[in-house]
């Protein structure tokens, strides 16, 4: 499904990812930790086309179609979610209103008919009852005044709504409490299937007790410097990333 | 932004068109028999002829302003029509008897002038150049007492309330344009709200200019009698045309006691092309006597077109306990510049203005708030609230704001907010990843920028102006 292949990225002249590999197959849950500031975020970001970043070499197919060459709506039309580890607000757009813009652009570029606003009601307000979202969250503007927990679930809430088929979710679990953390879990594992594959970006290992990864990898300096099984998680915990 | 650039930036102006009808246009330039000559056309009393000869004299010594933050070449005032209107029947009794190409012009506009396909609700006074071509539901409203109808009408059918009125508000002395509307004025709209009627209708007025190388120069008056309301909006189109054409309106709006005037504007003059080249002068002067006790009045404008725009719809707060509110979004795209703000003047006591003022500059837009408020000193207790956000889409163009203040008695309550903020790549990105295209994530944020003031409008016209933001901001993401 996806494949990144000996990736370069720089920002301002300052080399982030050093020849990054990294092969998904659809129906796979991978999970990538790694110290602050090793380049998590940036791959995330590159993944979903992120301007700021300058791709100095390598190469991302994703499904067949080199990445590189969409821009970041055709990449999220194609089926990439990126679950921001900081999602931004904005003021005055009513959180249900770009949801819908967003599922109709989609449904739009796969020449569906846009959903009408009843069956969109219906959709949202059955997918908010699993999350436990309260409804007002969907009237309120995007992201604004949300408390940390809250927006993340909200980023949630937009994948379940928007069903890709790559999730990228960047610190998802940063700043949930325990309930919390269950019911993304849950609505995480509510989505895997065969056909859907997700990269989990955490520095937890408590997430991955709920959301159990098919593949860890080990992110240090812009490089995947070991991948393995769950249990590689575990090794972190205990041991942090001294050994790399 | 990868955006293909070239197609957006050539989406023509929808509404440029010209329409070809025979008409009857003055020969350029002014002096007193041009205005001798609008004057009879119109049929005028006298005393109107001399009224407007008196302008003339004090606009004659006038010099043109040139504090606001605007650049644009010397305006040649001998070198502009002052009338044109439709040779064709100018005051039509039905409307069969209409110009069908000036029908058109309007269906064309999405203002279909019968009354059965007309937005419910909605009466409208369409003006073409100089002339009121057709009021709609004037019967119905009258039923009420309400009289709608255009000012020439007023002038013969209602001279006295024309008299007591006009230049009560506006003195014709009081700045250069309005002394130049007030010697050469040709149409616009009246308003006569009796004491507590609500109006049953949105009244609203449609300017168009059609013809070349002619000013516009309306004039609307707006009085709402003892406890009586009224929502009024204008809109307005102009042909696309390589030279600038002057448009300098004088509007006044009078409250008395417990009356409320809301008055709102979607102003979408054509805006010059992309080297800036043509494009409406809008240079206006509104404002607004709240004379009554608590009576209200609340300008509403969505400011997309004109090449240049000069205009402070005011609020003078005379009766205790009085309210003045200004809602304003202002954008300016590719070569436009704005120089928009308002003046709220507190007399009376306990008396309350609200200010919102939303500046969007994208291309090499120019984008001015000035505003003043002023608490008089027997103002006891005046309260004023101001908002002004600016926002920026891209490098090259700018907005500054110009907030004045003047208090002169202590017991005023004063507040103050101002941002500017450049419209996020965050933000941005946050809306194309979730698959929205650059433009729609433009719209979006920039309409969410607005929604405090769109939500003042009318329901019909607030998802007009929607829709009129986004269209004007085609090609402004590069
Ligand atoms: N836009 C930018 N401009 C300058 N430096 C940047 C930019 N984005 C990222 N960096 C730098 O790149 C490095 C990698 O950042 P990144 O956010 O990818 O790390 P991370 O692994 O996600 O860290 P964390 O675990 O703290 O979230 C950091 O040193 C960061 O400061
Ligand atoms: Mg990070």
């Amino acid at each position: 499904m996806l494949e990144v292949k000996n990736l370069h990225v720089q920002v301002d002249d300052k080399e982030i990812l050093k020849g990054m590999n990294i092969t998904v197959a659809p129906g796979e849950v991978h999970s990538i930790m790694g110290p602050n500031g090793s380049g998590k975020s940036t791959l995330a970001q590159v993944l979903a086309g992120k301007e700021t970043y300058e791709v100095t070499e390598g190469e991302i197919t994703f499904q067949g179609k080199d990445l590189l060459d969409l821009e970041p709506e055709e990449r999220a039309c194609e089926g990439i979610f990126l679950a921001f580890q900081y999602p931004v607000e904005i003021p005055g757009v009513a959180n249900t209103y770009l949801l819908r813009e967003a599922l109709n652009a989609k449904r739009e570029y796969r020449e569906e008919k846009p959903l009408k606003h009843v069956e969109f009601g219906k959709l949202a307000r059955d997918k908010m009852k699993a999350l436990g979202i309260d409804e007002n969250l969907l009237k309120r503007s995007v992201n604004a005044g949300f408390s940390g927990g809250e927006k993340k679930r909200n980023e949630i809430f937009q994948m379940q709504i928007l069903e890709p088929t790559l999730a990228v979710l960047d610190e998802t679990d940063s700043g949930l409490d325990i309930d919390a953390l269950k019911i993304v879990a849950n609505g995480v594992n509510s989505m895997r299937d065969s056909g859907r594959s997700f990269i989990v970006i955490t520095h937890y290992q408590r997430l991955l007790n709920y959301i159990v990864p098919d593949f860890v990898h080990v992110m240090v300096d812009g490089k995947i410097v070991k991948s393995g099984g769950k249990e590689l998680a575990q090794e972190l915990e205990e041991k942090g990333y001294a050994d790399f | 932004m990868s955006v293909d650039l070239e197609k957006l930036a050539q989406e023509e102006y929808k509404y440029g068109f010209v329409t070809d009808v025979e008409q009857e246009i003055a020969p350029k330039g002014l002096n007193e028999d041009v205005i001798r000559m609008i004057s009879s056309k119109k049929n005028e009393p006298e005393w109107l002829l001399e009224w407007r000869l008196g302008a003339y004299e004090r606009w004659k010594k006038m010099k043109e302003p040139r504090w606001a933050f605007l650049r644009y070449p010397k305006i040649d005032f001998n070198d502009i029509s002052y009338y044109a209107a439709p040779k064709n029947n100018p005051r039509p009794k039905s409307l069969d008897e209409i110009d069908p190409e000036i029908k058109e012009t309007y269906d064309k506009l999405g203002i279909p002038l019968e009354e059965q396909k007309m937005l419910a609700g909605v009466a409208v006074d369409a003006v073409f150049d100089s002339v009121s071509v057709f009021t709609t539901f004037k019967e119905k409203l009258a039923e009420e007492g309400v009289i709608f109808c255009s000012i020439s009408e007023a002038v013969e059918e209602h001279p006295d309330l024309v008299r007591k009125y006009l230049g009560s508000v506006v003195p014709r002395g009081d700045n250069f344009y309005a002394a130049l509307n007030s010697a050469v004025f040709t149409d616009g709209s009246f308003v006569y709200i009796p004491k507590g009627v609500r109006c049953p209708m949105e009244l609203s007025t449609y300017f168009r200019i059609n013809a070349e190388n002619t000013g516009q120069f309306e004039r609307t008056l707006i009085i709402a009698d003892e406890g009586s309301y009224v929502s009024y909006l204008e809109g307005c189109t102009a042909p696309q045309r390589d030279e600038s054409q002057l448009h300098a309106a004088v509007v006044e709006l009078i409250a008395h006691d417990d009356a409320t005037i809301k008055y709102s504007t979607i102003q979408n003059w054509y805006p010059g092309d992309k080297q800036g080249k043509g494009g409406i002068y809008n240079f206006v002067t509104k404002r607004g006597r709240c004379i009554g006790r608590a009576s209200r009045i609340s300008w509403t404008q969505v400011e997309t077109g004109s090449a240049i725009t000069w205009k402070y719809p005011s609020c003078i707060l005379e009766g205790d306990n009085s309210v003045g509110e200004f809602y304003s979004v202002a954008l300016t795209n590719r070569l436009q510049q704005a120089d928009t703000g308002t003046k709220m003047i507190h007399v009376g006591k306990n008396t309350t203005s609200t200010i919102i003022s939303k500046g969007i500059s994208a291309g090499e837009g120019q984008n001015i708030y000035r505003g003043l408020v002023e608490i008089g000193k027997n103002a006891e207790k005046a309260r004023n609230y101001t908002q002004c956000d600016s926002m920026l889409i891209g490098d090259c163009c700018g907005a500054h704001t110009f907030p004045y203040i003047e208090v002169r008695n202590s017991t005023a309550h004063m507040e103050h907010e101002a941002s500017t903020s450049k419209i996020g790549e965050d933000q941005m990105f946050y809306c194309r990843q979730r698959g929205l295209s650059a433009e729609d994530a433009v719209s979006l944020i920039v309409n969410g920028f607005c929604k405090e003031v769109f939500k003042e409008l009318p329901f019909e016209f607030a998802v007009e102006a929607e829709k009129l933001l986004s269209v004007s901001l085609e090609g402004s993401v590069g």
